[in-house]
């Protein structure tokens, strides 16, 4: 191929070391897509020896690793997309190496991924031109501060959110965004990342009080302090916020903090459709109910958790709901909604009020995902697992949609959704080495993102642009947006090293 | 109505469970100092449970019981902020002493304070998870002649009988014990509440008795002699050899094991 040959010519000029390895396995990439990134490739440098000695003289010759072990693990995320194997993997110690690691790779135009804990679902975080990949999760661990009268903390990358819950447990607080995977708080930032607790606590953006960045020439930024509010500047935080590691590097984050709840109490029920469940979600929203969860999940998705966690629900939509308060707030909350769940239809209204209960409840919720793979097997078999969001008035169409389609399709495709917030995954499973089923899923993804987008929703609610859905940028938000966005970009990153290939291309 | 059985638990301040051990320079201890340190988990259980007997109505007062230096007293805020009604305090601040504490030492306290106190129920861990010993529910109760029921997971109380579930090597055993007895907690037991903040304020107001051993009559003086604390041998890395024959040399000559 004329474009590869170009390549090797070019590495060969200029004594470059090696270059990125792209491992073939199936990928759901146009074939557009694989030339815009071989093209960007040729902006880029491979790391000399010269450039590894520079790096291994900052974080120490022991925190710089190109053996296969290391870079193969840091070649993909939890994502479908394609691995791809980075040049080499640094692990910075603390924020003043990340400015040094970067200013470095900024002179030597090398590209370079801010990694966490390499959970994300969309590919944000796989290396798609090689170069280097920042891990700030494995030494970066320390929880800088928690401020239990402010209800703040500031954490480090290496600080996933269970880790800081366990820290918070005897203190009366907790951090409630609480996506799929123990996430790395810093990650979540950078995703603007979201869970079941959305509906009440909101989601990262509105709880990141301030980030210390560090941009590609090395500049440490912070973009504010510990006050509830302030009108000083721009806001750069919420800038950084599902920036995707593509405006610079965060290597601290203050977030909000939350006072545990007095109470809670799990409730759940079975509806004869998805109609009457989604409904049912949205009326309890629209009484304003203040309901702390709310979830739903089709039948396939309840028969997968049932056999997964040895259950014996219903095999029919259902909401799993929970309430957080006093014990006359949650009590009043419940029957308040035992009410409504009566009107739609709902039958088998449970509720769980002790831990152990409420536990294994959310339990099944949260294992939904692996439950998935019950419902088909065999080695080849992966799940695609994507997430758009709409305005609650037009859910229940969006869903119900969405499921005639995967109907359709003939794939398995069970529905899991934070119905509160009009936001809802599907899982397609779908066996890798079938290339048509991954154009029938594709086919599935792009009707149900553009379907969102027509309803003033969201290609991504909460999962981020990664790789996959840059194509939908553009339909969705106008092109002179998405400009503006290149401009910013540009402005913080003018050599573009900060995780190339990712929101949107330059091509 | 409350129910009027007195239920008390002990509470041990350990080194979090999350944090990593590192040896003293001095190579007769842990490093403790500024190190984050939470109630023992089993004894977090432990609270728990006598709150679930409260709100079941089979329980009253609540004590919570730490022996240590002062910093105990915040462990022993957390057990009111999770809902007991008083704490006892054992105060010792001589280290040295408090280094040199065993099982036996803590179960005699515990006998004093249950001649005083007159408890239906004693809760206790079944073990800390800095010292692992496992040996001082077992201790009171032999202290008191009292029944015992350790590992329990699972316990339910029927006028002056407790019936109890534990965990044993082969499986569950069912027994039934008389009321007072002496009740060691173990990890399925029940899960912890949080501390919530309101709680965590109304802990602040409630009492806290200090107590000093020498008072209840208990001899402190050790009956260890710590010798030397140092870190487990480091892991080498395994080597590779190229054939058979150069495995049998290495095996024989260097590892000295055939």
């Amino acid at each position: 191929m004329i474009l590869k040959n170009l390549i090797t010519v070019r590495a060969a000029l200029n004594g470059r070391k090696h270059f990125a390895n792209v491992i073939q396995r199936t990928s759901l990439s146009t074939i557009s897509n694989r030339q815009q990134l071989d093209l960007l490739k040729l902006d880029y440098n491979g790391i000399t020896d010269s450039v590894h000695d520079q790096l291994a003289s900052i974080v120490g010759s022991e925190n710089v690793s190109s053996s296969t072990a290391i870079l193969e693990q840091h070649s993909h995320d939890e994502s479908y997309h394609s691995p791809v194997l980075p040049d080499t993997v640094v692990f910075p110690g603390s924020t003043d190496e990340v400015s040094a690691v970067l200013r470095i790779c900024n002179e030597q135009r090398l590209p370079v991924v801010p990694w966490g804990t390499g959970t994300g679902l969309e590919g944000g975080a796989i290396p798609s031109l090689g170069g280097v990949v920042m891990d700030l999760g494995k030494r970066m661990t320390t929880i800088r501060s928690i401020n239990e009268s402010d209800f703040d903390a500031t954490v480090e990358p290496g600080v996933s959110r269970m880790r800081l819950n366990d820290e918070l447990r005897a203190t009366g607080l907790w951090f409630p965004m609480d996506p799929g995977a123990d996430a790395s708080v810093c990650g979540m930032a950078a995703t603007s990342a979201s869970g079941t607790n959305a509906v009440r606590y909101q989601t990262m953006k509105h709880n990141v009080l301030s980030l210390e960045v560090v941009l590609a020439n090395g500049s440490i930024l912070r973009t504010g302090g510990r006050s509830r509010k302030t009108s000083a500047g721009f806001d750069l935080t919420g800038l950084f916020v599902g920036s995707e590691g593509c405006l610079g590097a965060i290597t601290a984050a203050t977030i909000r903090l939350h006072p545990q709840p007095e109470r809670a109490v799990a409730a759940f029920s079975a509806f004869p459709s998805i109609r009457n469940a989604v409904d049912a979600a949205t009326a309890i929203m629209q009484c304003a109910i203040p309901v702390a969860k709310i979830e739903f999940m089709d039948e396939d998705m309840v028969d997968a958790v049932n056999r997964f966690s040895d259950l014996e629900n219903s095999i029919k939509p259902t909401l799993f709901i929970e309430f957080h308060g006093s014990e006359v707030s949650t009590d009043d909350d419940l029957s308040r909604t035992a009410d409504i769940v009566s009107e739609f239809g709902g039958a088998d209204f449970t509720f769980a009020k002790d831990v152990e209960e409420r536990s294994r409840l959310w339990k099944a919720r949260h294992s939904a995902l692996y439950a998935c793979k019950t419902l088909r097997s065999g080695p080849n078999i992966r799940y695609i697992m994507t997430d758009v969001c709409v305005p609650i008035s037009r859910l229940s169409e969006c869903l119900t949609r969405t499921k005639e389609d995967i109907l359709e399709c003939g794939l398995p495709g069970p529905i899991v959704g934070h119905v509160g917030d009009g936001n809802f995954h599907v899982i397609l499973l779908v066996d890798r080495s079938n290339s048509d089923e991954m154009d029938i899923a594709t086919g599935v993804i792009d009707r149900m993102c553009h379907l969102a987008i027509s309803m003033e929703g969201t290609c991504t609610g909460e999962h981020g642009i990664g790789i996959g859905k840059q194509k939908f940028l553009v339909h969705q938000l106008g092109a002179s947006t998405v400009d503006a966005m290149r401009n910013l970009k540009s402005t913080f990153d003018p050599n573009h090293i900060m995780n190339p290939g990712k929101i949107f291309s330059f091509t | 109505m409350a129910g009027s059985m007195k239920v008390l638990v002990g509470c041990k301040r350990v080194i979090d469970y999350a944090v990593k051990i590192r040896v003293r320079p001095d190579k007769m201890g842990v490093v403790t100092d500024g190190v984050k340190h939470s109630m023992n988990p089993f004894d977090e259980i432990a609270v728990e449970e006598a709150i679930r007997l409260r709100e079941k109505k089979i329980a009253g007062e609540l004590i919570a019981v730490s022996c240590g230096p002062k910093e105990c007293g915040e462990t022993l805020r957390t057990a009111l902020a999770m809902g007991f009604d008083r704490g006892i305090h054992v105060e010792i601040n001589d280290r040295q002493l408090y280094e040199t504490l065993t099982p036996l030492h803590i179960a005699k306290i515990f006998a004093k304070l249950v001649e005083k106190e007159k408890p239906g129920l004693v809760i206790l861990g079944k073990q800390a998870i800095d010292g692992d010993c496992n040996q001082t529910g077992q201790m009171l109760a032999g202290l008191l002649k009292w029944p015992q029921a350790s590992f329990t997971s699972k316990l339910s109380i029927d006028g002056d009988w407790a019936h109890i579930t534990r965990e044993v090597d082969g499986g569950l055993e069912n027994i039934k014990v008389a009321l007072p007895a002496v009740v060691t907690a173990d990890l399925r037991l029940n899960e912890p509440r949080y501390a919530t903040l309101p709680n965590i304020m109304k802990a602040k107001k409630k009492p806290v008795d200090k107590v000093d051993p020498e008072q209840l009559g208990v001899d402190l003086s050790p009956r260890i002699h710590i010798i030397k604390v140092e870190d487990p041998p480091v892991r080498e890395a395994g080597v590779k050899v190229d054939n058979v024959d150069e495995l049998i040399d290495r095996l024989k000559n260097e590892a000295g094991v055939i």
